[in-house]
């Protein structure tokens, strides 16, 4: 039980210089339970291999498969059953309110007719993203952070045993971006996901997460626990800038400023 | 024993607490709905009180009711119902809200597919005819919503004025026909939106879409997760270009209806779920009742004074729901300005 990646390939054509940017490819596989973080550098493909895991971006050549199942041939209806993705910008117009947008988590699983195990996991996912107090709220009344919080817990809702977030930190400040970890960490510990997820901060990564891949040009370059990613060479080599990593607090540091 | 009647006490209490907090979400028997019914209805006893002809002046009299005022009003519910639910559905479908078939183009294309069928074949029944606009009204929406997968607009204002120049083109091209082919006077009445002309025998039609509204209400939660977006839709399982091919093909049939036996309502379906929405938010299957009443009550509120300012003449019901909605619209975007962000 994995997520499997075999010689996965996308070529993005961007119109203008018709130059072709290659992602992949890509043969990896991501190990069940914990989390996995994805780094690297800006148009390292990190965000193209998520959302292809996620079936939300054909892939060209290869083949993906998440707990056996090939995302590609598998009914849409059967993935979103054990696997769940969140795109990074999310934006809708639609006005729903924290509750009702959670309460669609379980749409797979009720179709819309939301059952009491239905509501009770939906409460619980509320109450695990501290939402409690917000749940009657409409979206467009939260802050950013806010919102992004209740994407997370639309997600957890859907009880995935596999969640996919691409920069879920993304407009948060430091207290809710350390708290949303913390909350990741937790749904990974006590709930048993399997979660991967796009990180711009190296530091976040480390301390977080069971295992970082890491990417470049469209390669996985380095794959390993944060110990092994964490050394001052292969920092540098994946984000094409010195770091340096010194010894905090609570565990290795990355400074590259 | 007293642990697990505490547990069970407990598990109780429990369950009461997680109904009564999701119970919130989808509350629809409120008071105000019940007020609101009984507004609906006293609106449509006015309705098939109000006209020229005293219905109670004798027995024959009641006739008169029976065939021109009592189709009337329920030609009102069904097409105020069914334009403001093509509306919502529209602008959950598009992720705009400024969508609704006549900022789209689709009652145009509907226009044109009746006269078609008109030229084509002079003799054809009004069911014909029917079919002619709601094939068009699909046809015609369907390039519309492709258009807008392709291309990705900065501004959502942007998406009605493309929505509304087709349709001026579209709309021209029809006249064009008409005018060629000595049908200018027909089209005419029917560019004006009224309801003046549904009579027994003129009217049976409209029954279609209340078909089609109680199909809406069964698959309404796919439209809400399709307002999600494609992304989030396809992560909860739903699919997507299904769900946008069958949402168009039931605005189509809705409005082509619509079109043949009433004519153009416009803006109706853009002015009612918007307002539902500020109050209720958009949860479709939770909201449809809401928005269906609020659209028979405007398209009434509207056909009444159409037929009472300039008695015994009556002005098309289009006209006033185009003034209504006009300032309504641009209430909307003013509002939007202010709250800043979402237009752009």
């Amino acid at each position: 039980m994995s997520i499997t990646l075999t010689d996965v390939q996308k070529d993005y054509n961007s119109g203008a210089s018709k130059d072709t940017v290659q992602i992949g490819p890509v043969t990896t596989e991501i190990e069940s339970g914990g989390i996995t973080a994805l780094v690297g550098p800006n148009g390292a493909g990190k965000s193209t291999i998520l959302t292809m895991i996620g079936r939300l971006l054909d892939i060209d050549t290869g083949q993906i498969t998440v707990a056996g199942h090939d995302v590609v041939s598998t009914p849409s209806k059967a993935i979103a059953k054990i696997l769940s993705v969140l795109r990074q910008e999310n934006h809708f117009v639609t006005r729903l309110t924290v509750r009702q947008l959670v309460g669609f988590g379980r749409f797979p699983h009720s179709g819309g007719r939301l059952t009491l195990g239905d509501e009770r996991y939906i409460s619980e996912a509320i109450d695990f993203l501290d939402l409690t107090e917000l749940e009657n709220r409409y979206l467009d009344q939260l802050s950013g952070g806010q919102r992004q919080r209740a994407y997370v817990a639309m997600v957890l809702a859907q009880q995935t045993d596999y969640v996919l977030l691409d920069e879920p930190l993304n407009n948060l400040d430091m207290q809710h971006a350390v708290q949303m970890m913390k909350q990741l960490r937790a749904a990974a510990d006590e709930l048993g996901r399997t979660i991967v997820i796009v990180l711009h901060d190296i530091n976040f990564a480390a301390h977080y997460s069971d295992k970082i891949l890491a990417m470049k040009h469209g390669q996985v370059v380095k794959h390993g626990t944060p110990a092994e990613i964490m050394q001052n060479h292969v920092l540098s080599e994946i984000f094409n800038t010195d770091v340096q990593v010194i010894d905090g607090p609570n565990g290795h540091l990355a400074v590259y400023y | 024993m007293t642990t697990s009647l505490r547990q069970d006490i407990a598990y109780t209490t429990r369950d009461v607490m997680v109904e009564d907090r999701g119970a919130r979400r989808r509350r629809l028997w409120t008071p105000a709905f019940a007020i609101a019914i009984l507004i609906v209805l006293g609106l449509l006893v006015l309705s098939l009180l109000t006209g020229q002809f005293d219905i109670f002046r004798d027995e024959d009299s009641f006739w008169m009711f029976w065939v021109t005022r009592v189709p009337r009003t329920i030609a009102l519910v069904l097409a105020g119902a069914s334009m403001a639910m093509c509306g919502i559905i529209m602008q959950l479908l598009t992720q705009n809200r400024f969508v609704e078939p006549t900022t789209t183009g689709t009652t145009e294309w509907a226009g044109l597919g009746l006269i078609l069928v008109m030229l084509l074949f002079p003799t054809a029944s009004l069911f014909a005819r029917m079919s002619g606009a709601v094939t068009m009204a699909f046809i015609g929406t369907m390039i519309f919503f492709l258009f807008l997968r392709r291309v990705s607009l900065k501004s959502s204002l942007i998406v009605p004025i493309i929505g509304i120049m087709l349709g001026a083109v579209v709309s021209s091209f029809t006249t064009y026909l008409a005018l060629v082919t000595d049908q200018l006077q027909n089209l005419g009445i029917w560019f004006a939106g009224s309801f003046t002309r549904v009579i027994e025998g003129r009217y049976e039609l409209m029954w279609i879409v209340l078909g089609v509204t109680v199909l809406v209400f069964v698959v309404a939660d796919q439209f809400t997760v399709a307002g999600l977006g494609k992304d989030m839709a396809t992560n909860v399982g739903l699919n997507y270009t299904f769900v946008l091919f069958m949402g168009t093909a039931m605005v189509a049939v809705a409005t082509g209806v619509t079109a043949t036996v009433v004519g153009t309502l416009p803006f109706l379906g853009l002015v009612v779920p918007n307002i539902v929405a500020l109050f209720r938010g958009d949860d479709l299957r939770s909201n449809l009742p809401w928005v269906c009443l609020t659209g028979i009550a405007v398209v009434t509120v509207c056909d009444l004074i159409g037929r009472t300012i300039r008695a015994p003449f009556e002005i098309p019901v289009g006209l006033v729901l185009g003034l209504v909605g006009g300032v309504v619209f641009v209430g909307l975007l003013l509002r939007q300005r202010k709250k800043g962000g979402l237009v752009t």
